[in-house]
């Protein structure tokens, strides 16, 4: 059975810059992956480049999805597959309602259209489990939202397409405790032994609700370290310097 | 090649509204315009001798007028006069019920939308077929409050001291070089008169289409509410596409009294070879609302500039106006509002997309004469603009000769992004799609304000237009 999400040694450039160079990574059904790193490492560009985004170049290596090549596949397609990007910096959408937005995402995505009825229904759900007021859906997308209504956007999203694998990039970020226990539980609902999650953050407070199976710690664009759920702890305690000495400390000892 | 088959040689293929019927004019005016053209109209419809001598005098007008030296001057300077037909009667009587509709005509109506339209919520239909009204009715509800609606050549025969009255008193005919020519030739438009306090609850709908090839199109509307009445007319505007350019250029004028309100609603989505050069200009008095909505879709020039005079104490207008300029084409439209009394208001919304080397201009007034004080006007320009080849312009004019003005003026210029672009893709969209969703977003301020069907409508021309746009 070929593994949900396999990532085989990738190279991937920003305007001729090499940003990642040489990621690998494996994520099975049912596994929460967190993605942990100094700024500037290459855990966005990892994340853009799941999905696709035109301006981050694969230059070696290749992604798959259950065994599939998805490396020249624009992005609305990736999305059909089943993968799912949280934006850490969601665009606005004036004169597109939430609502509208999640219909059309979700007809695309899955290829039929869900009756109003039953789309209202499900999207009151989702809703609701997120503590979202019901106003929200006449809303604009992201038009004059908070930091925190766009990440609860996201997650909504993310609830009604269910995603096979879900990148969350930094989702975490710039919310208040309230709004991360919300957003949490909501990543929670949403994992199950069917679908992988990758969640890309820069701290460890969001490891609090959302319990990862692995932890990789990210530095100038390649995983230098992997582990469990402790290692997250134990870069919370000493830093990401920690890595730093490690890895002279392991270079001094060959 | 007879007629029709030249005609069908000439259709031009990707729009949509393209198909057109054999022509079946019981009378059409030789082309080109002089004044035996001008009195052989006035002729064939019987008019009074007041209007025969108002359509030779703007005829006279309208000669002597040079052509506007500003807005699209090569465009313009294109249109040759004298290779349009001014005149065309399609059949003898107008039709009061459906079911007598010639079936030719109905089926261009049926391509349209028209009778679907009528079942849904109509108050009345007064359908424009070339230059004669061909179904027009009003239902019950109208006739018990003494609502008038009819097309103006009937209006000019069953209320003409009515029309006398009001014709040309907003819009004379030496306002400018289209506004005579319109007087000159007009025939057909919409005639409404709403009787002091009577609210209509539906809006009043016509259908122009302009058919004949060169046909020109010159319909003249006047709408009167009278004190305190309520009315909402709406119209959509389509053209079958033919090689050679055509003309359509309308006068419309509106007469809010007193603590009225009316609301002029257009879709217009001309064919791209018509020149679109129309005059629309309201005037409210006390407390009176005008609403223009005006969407401009289509046409290889339009120049529009729907304007409210506000005469009244505590008046209102509001212009709200969208533009969408594709290849070839120039949207030169815009809104004025003019204050000449105090404690008056208005606002200005004109939102523009230019894709494929199309040109979008927002061409503005407004002006406070100097004994409007305490006026309130908001102006607000947002233009889209698809690609690197597109343009887009605003010629903002504010004339401000009082004190105690409050005016706030906005304007956004915007290109869609690669992200918004992205972030819509990561969602399943297809490029194109996700350029739909944006442009449909933009003009969604303006089709909220549409009846339900029309803005299903307007979406699915917006569609459309988008389709191929995206490479």
């Amino acid at each position: 059975m070929p593994a949900l999400l396999e990532i085989e040694n990738l190279h991937v450039a920003v305007k001729g810059r090499p940003i990642l160079k040489g990621v690998s990574l494996k994520i099975q059904k049912g596994e929460i992956h967190a993605l942990m790193g100094p700024n500037g490492s290459g855990k966005s560009t990892l994340s853009y480049a799941v999905m696709g985004h035109p301006r981050y170049e694969v230059t070696d290596g290749k992604i798959l999805i259950e065994g599939r090549d998805i490396t020249a596949l624009p992005p609305f397609e990736r999305a059909r597959l089943g993968i799912f990007l949280g934006f850490q910096y969601p665009m606005s959408l004036p004169g597109v309602s939430v609502a509208n937005f999640i219909r059309t995402a979700m007809k695309s995505v899955k290829g039929a259209e869900a009756g109003i009825r039953d789309f209202r229904k499900t999207l009151r759900e989702k809703m609701s489990l997120l503590e979202m007021d019901e106003k929200f859906a006449t809303r604009y997308v992201n038009d004059g939202f908070s930091g925190g209504e766009k990440k609860r956007l996201e997650i909504l999203q993310m609830a009604c397409l269910a995603p096979k694998l879900a990148v969350l990039d930094e989702t975490d970020s710039g919310l208040d405790i309230d709004a991360l226990r919300v957003v949490a539980s909501g990543i929670m609902k949403t994992a199950g032994p069917e679908n992988g999650i990758l969640l890309v953050t820069h701290y460890q407070r969001i490891l609090d609700y959302v319990k990862p199976h692995f932890v990789h710690v990210f530095k100038d664009g390649r995983i230098a370290e992997s582990g469990g759920p402790e290692m997250a702890l134990e870069l919370e305690k000493k830093g990401y310097a920690w890595l730093e000495e490690k890895a002279v400390a392991a270079e001094a000892a060959s | 090649m007879n007629p029709s088959t030249q005609a069908a040689a000439g259709i031009k293929t990707g729009y949509q509204y393209g198909f057109h019927d054999e022509e079946k004019l019981v009378f059409k005016s030789r082309k080109g315009l002089d004044e035996r053209v001008v009195e052989q109209i006035s002729h064939m419809k019987e008019e009074p001798s007041w209007m025969r001598d108002k359509r030779l005098e703007a005829y006279r007008i309208f000669k002597s007028k040079p052509m506007p030296a500003w807005g699209d001057t090569e465009f313009l300077n294109a249109i040759d006069f004298d290779d349009i037909y001014y005149y065309l009667k399609p059949t003898e009587k107008i039709e009061g019920r459906w079911e007598d509709v010639p079936e030719s005509i109905k089926n261009t109506f049926e391509k349209i939308g028209i009778p679907e339209a009528e079942r849904k919520f109509l108050a009345g239909v007064t359908a424009q077929y070339d230059s004669e009204a061909v179904y027009h009715r009003i239902n019950e509800e109208l006739k018990k409050q003494g609502v008038i609606f009819t097309d103006m050549d009937t209006a000019l025969k069953e209320y003409p001291d009515v029309v006398k009255r009001y014709f040309g008193t907003i819009i004379p005919s030496s306002d400018n070089k289209f506004a005579a020519l319109n007087t000159a030739v007009w025939s057909g438009g919409s005639f409404v008169y709403v009787p002091k306090g009577a609210q209509v609850a539906m809006p009043l709908q016509a259908y122009f289409r302009i058919n004949a090839q060169k046909a020109g199109q010159f319909e003249r509307t006047l709408i009167i509410a009278e004190e305190g009445s309520k009315v909402h007319y709406i119209e959509g505007c389509t053209a079958p596409t033919y090689a050679a350019d055509s003309l359509h250029s309308a006068v419309v004028e509106l007469i809010a009294m007193p603590g009225s309100h009316i609301r002029y609603t257009t879709i217009q989505n001309l064919s791209n070879n018509v020149y679109n050069l129309v005059t629309k200009r309201a005037i409210a008095r006390e407390d009176a609302i005008v609403e223009w909505v005006d969407g401009n879709l289509g046409s290889k020039l339009t120049m529009k500039y729907p304007a409210v005079y506000l005469v009244g104490k505590g008046a209102r207008g509001d212009i709200l106006s969208c533009a969408l300029a594709g290849e070839g084409q120039h949207q030169d439209a815009g809104a004025k509002l003019i204050f000449a009394a105090p404690h008056t208001s208005g606002t200005i919304i004109s939102k523009s997309i230019s894709k494929d080397g199309g040109r979008a201009s927002y061409r503005g007034l407004v002006k406070v004469h100097p004994q409007a004080h305490d006026v309130k006007v908001n102006v607000r320009c947002d233009a889209l603009l698809l690609d690197e080849m597109s343009r887009s312009d605003t010629y903002p004019t504010m004339e401000i000769d009082s004190k105690r003005v409050r005016v706030e003026h906005e304007a956004s210029v915007s290109k869609i992004g690669e992200e918004q672009l992205f972030y819509l893709m990561s969602r399943g969209l297809k490029e194109q799609e996700a350029v739909t969703m944006i442009v449909n977003g933009f003009f969604d301020q303006f089709a909220r304000e549409l009846p339900l069907e029309y803005s299903v409508e307007l979406n699915r021309l917006i569609q459309l237009e988008m389709e191929g746009s995206v490479g």
